[in-house]
């Protein structure tokens, strides 16, 4: 027949076209051994008229969830950005949508910023472009979730921990512990939650690390075999507890709010909006005693943004004092530019979230892509990497 | 002679016609023209799609122990396949979707026919084109906001079906089965309501006068005259089901389907991401082929 040959023919094009563009498009990714280092966009010229930026929930507020928080707007109207705002649940959701281009900038915590860069998504940033650089805190800048060798990729925005939150109502008496989320006797079984992503299992890494010293846990991300298998087994006694997991904050409000949920992991921001509610049920929220888990975040530049001037204005919006003051405050993190710190309502806020505190921020464990090279500095023996994490989690939800 | 008067002032319309006359000389021509655009978006963005989705499920990673993340491997290999069915979470939670689609489809089949045969059949003219209204009018409603409804209603501390039943199956498998066969119920009522009305009442009263009651006449005349019909619901149903994951989010609990791994391992592992993909695909296949060999595709 000679139309079925014809659709043959067509069909192992078309197989062929799929595989070429598969492959091409990847077969660069690992590069990057020049010799001279790269240096990013040369200089800032006018803004193209738009922006698209990539946010977590609370990043970039454009007055539609309280119109009283904004800092969106007045960005536009200062540069003429026209900006559109996209939220995004998790770092795998944030990497996935990254990756499709359409984002000019992505405020990016440490356990996507290194697989941005590995995918060739993030742009080399010229830092004598960003009129904050300086002030912006050392702790925060040119680390290794947020450059590659000395080269910046991403501008450090804020940081904070990964709390407990219980209802005082219910949950008594109060924890201090991260065991309370882990113990399979628990009298808050099926209340219990969870951050639904592979990067939680560092939580029951972090647990371990303090509470089973035998098994040498020095980093929750850095995990061999024998570790790893220990926190996923511990992650597997979790799960029955588990009532619901989060990766949608509001879907944890609404059930604190609610009671449907009394304890488990959440974000300053989450716990802010339960206290808000005044049908809610009291809650607090701490740092437990093994320390936490934790984020910091930078700000991304898409490799092919097509409003690049827009993205660096952006960056340079958001990490002006007075905005970085804004964020903090409604998020409920610590600053990157301390000279916010004099310009926040409430004059403690700096100190209560500890910005700029070298002793406090060492205790946390920032997440981070999780690498088959030990991210310990172990050589001995291989780390479990992120896929690995990710089928585990595959497992653990069951 | 009648091609040197040309009229001037209509020379679109002479266009027009030599126009026409040309695509009527050439009936492939004709062909091509109508048909040509659906068939490229079919065979690149359709048939493209698929082809790069079994392509990429053919990839692997590789760990590497230097680099950042892991190397990606082209040459084919099963790998991938091969871990869809060694590890036997893949397994459960293949059948467990499956079933979810199974359930729905079943409990919306339930529902379904007696409502259809009501509208179809008993409703006055007024009260049926209500009905119809009334059935179709969720679909009007964006799919989330109907999703965190149902996080209303199954909450199960206060939540609506706790405070009017003293019972919430609460969130979780029960709970997302639920769900879901409230969004699809509509895909299932119209296509019964639809054949329902095709079947004509003399059937019915024919069934009734040779003395066979409700229950025979039902399944000696409707039900083989409404499998076509069934069967195009319930198409809908489990493929839709199929497919879900973010009800799975809102209100499954801790339950995940094949898609919330999809959607996870797209991130981390995308060849594995569609290796797994690929079997609902398989799965619809040998749905359809079914559905095909029962004759009831050939009734639509």
């Amino acid at each position: 027949m000679k139309h079925a040959n014809r659709l043959a023919v067509l069909a192992v094009a078309l197989v062929l076209v799929a595989a070429a563009c598969g492959s091409s498009s990847k077969s660069t990714t690992g590069g990057g051994s020049t010799s001279t280092k790269p240096t990013g966009q040369q200089t800032l010229g006018a803004g193209e008229g738009s922006v698209s930026i990539l946010a977590w929930p609370g990043y970039a507020e454009n007055g539609s969830n309280d119109p009283k928080i904004d800092w969106v707007k007045p960005f536009t109207a200062a540069t003429g950005c026209k900006a559109t705002v996209k939220y995004f649940g998790t770092s795998d959701e944030a990497f996935n949508l990254f990756k499709t281009g359409q984002y000019d900038v992505v405020s990016s915590s440490g356990d996507a910023t290194l697989r941005m860069v590995a995918d060739q998504d993030a742009a080399v940033i010229n830092t004598s472009l960003l009129t904050n650089w300086n002030d912006l805190d050392p702790l925060l800048k040119v680390k290794p979730w947020n450059s590659v060798d000395g080269v910046v990729y991403g501008v450090p925005h804020g940081w904070g921990a990964n709390l407990l939150m219980y209802n005082k109502n219910v949950v008594k008496p109060a924890p201090d512990s991260w065991g309370s989320v882990f113990d399979a006797n628990s009298p808050y079984k099926g209340k219990i939650t969870g951050y639904d992503s592979p990067i939680y299992i560092a939580d029951g890494a972090l647990y371990l690390m303090k509470t089973k010293p035998d098994l040498g846990i020095k980093d929750p991300y850095a995990l061999d075999d024998t570790q790893f298998q220990a926190v996923v087994d511990l992650m597997k006694v979790q799960r029955p507890l588990i009532g619901e997991y989060w990766s949608d904050y509001l879907k944890e409000q609404d059930a604190f709010i609610k009671g449907s949920l009394v304890l488990g992991t959440t974000w300053q921001i989450t716990t802010n909006g339960v206290q808000a509610d005044k049908t809610a049920p009291p809650v607090a929220a701490i740092i437990p005693k093994e320390g936490s888990t934790a984020w910091s975040d930078s700000w991304m530049i898409d490799a092919k943004a097509k409003h690049p001037n827009c993205a660096y204005m952006w960056i340079n919006w958001i990490t002006k004092p007075d905005i970085q003051a804004q964020v903090a405050e409604y998020f409920g993190e610590a600053p990157a530019n301390l000279k916010a710190c004099t310009l926040t309502v409430d004059k403690n806020h700096c100190a209560t979230y500890h910005a700029g505190d070298a002793a406090f921020y060492g205790q946390l464990s920032y997440w981070k892509t999780p690498t088959a090279k030990c991210l310990d500095g172990r050589t001995n023996v291989t780390c479990k990497d992120y896929a690995a994490w990710t089928a585990a989690w595959d497992t653990i939800k069951g | 002679m009648a091609t040197t008067t040309i009229d001037p002032v209509n020379v679109r319309g002479g266009l027009r016609r030599r126009l026409s006359r040309v695509l009527y000389q050439h009936p492939r021509l004709r062909l091509a023209l109508l048909l040509g655009g659906p068939i490229v978006w079919l065979l690149v963005a359709y048939v493209g799609s698929l082809v790069a989705l079994l392509v990429t499920s053919l990839y692997h990673y590789q760990t590497d122990p230097t680099g950042l993340v892991p190397r990606l491997v082209t040459s084919p290999s099963t790998t991938n396949y091969q871990r869809v069915l060694d590890a036997g979470v893949y397994r459960t939670v293949a059948f467990r979707t499956i079933g979810a689609a199974l359930s729905v489809t079943v409990i919306d089949l339930l529902i379904a026919l007696p409502v259809a045969f009501y509208m179809a059949k008993i409703a006055r003219p007024w009260a049926r084109r209500a009905l119809v209204v009334a059935v179709t009018m969720p679909l009007w409603a964006g799919y989330l906001v109907k999703g965190y409804a149902w996080r209303a209603m199954l909450d199960p501390a206060g939540g609506v079906l706790h405070e009017v039943f003293g019972h919430s199956p609460g969130f979780g498998l029960s709970g997302t089965v639920v769900t879901l066969s409230y969004l699809w119920l509509p895909y299932m009522i119209i296509p019964i309501y639809a054949g329902l009305e095709r079947l004509p009442n003399s059937l019915l009263e024919a069934s009734t006068d040779l003395g066979a009651k409700a229950g025979r006449t039902f399944a000696r005349i409707v039900l083989p005259q409404l499998r076509p019909s069934i069967v195009a619901g319930s198409i809908f149903t489990f493929a839709l089901t199929l497919g879900d994951f973010y009800m799975a989010q809102i209100v499954g609990g801790t339950t995940q389907f094949i898609g919330n791994i999809v959607y996870r391992e797209f991130s981390a592992n995308l060849p594995f991401a569609a290796a797994y993909a690929t079997l609902p695909i398989v799965v619809m296949i040998v749905y359809l082929a079914l559905a095909r060999s029962s004759g009831a595709l050939e009734e639509l």
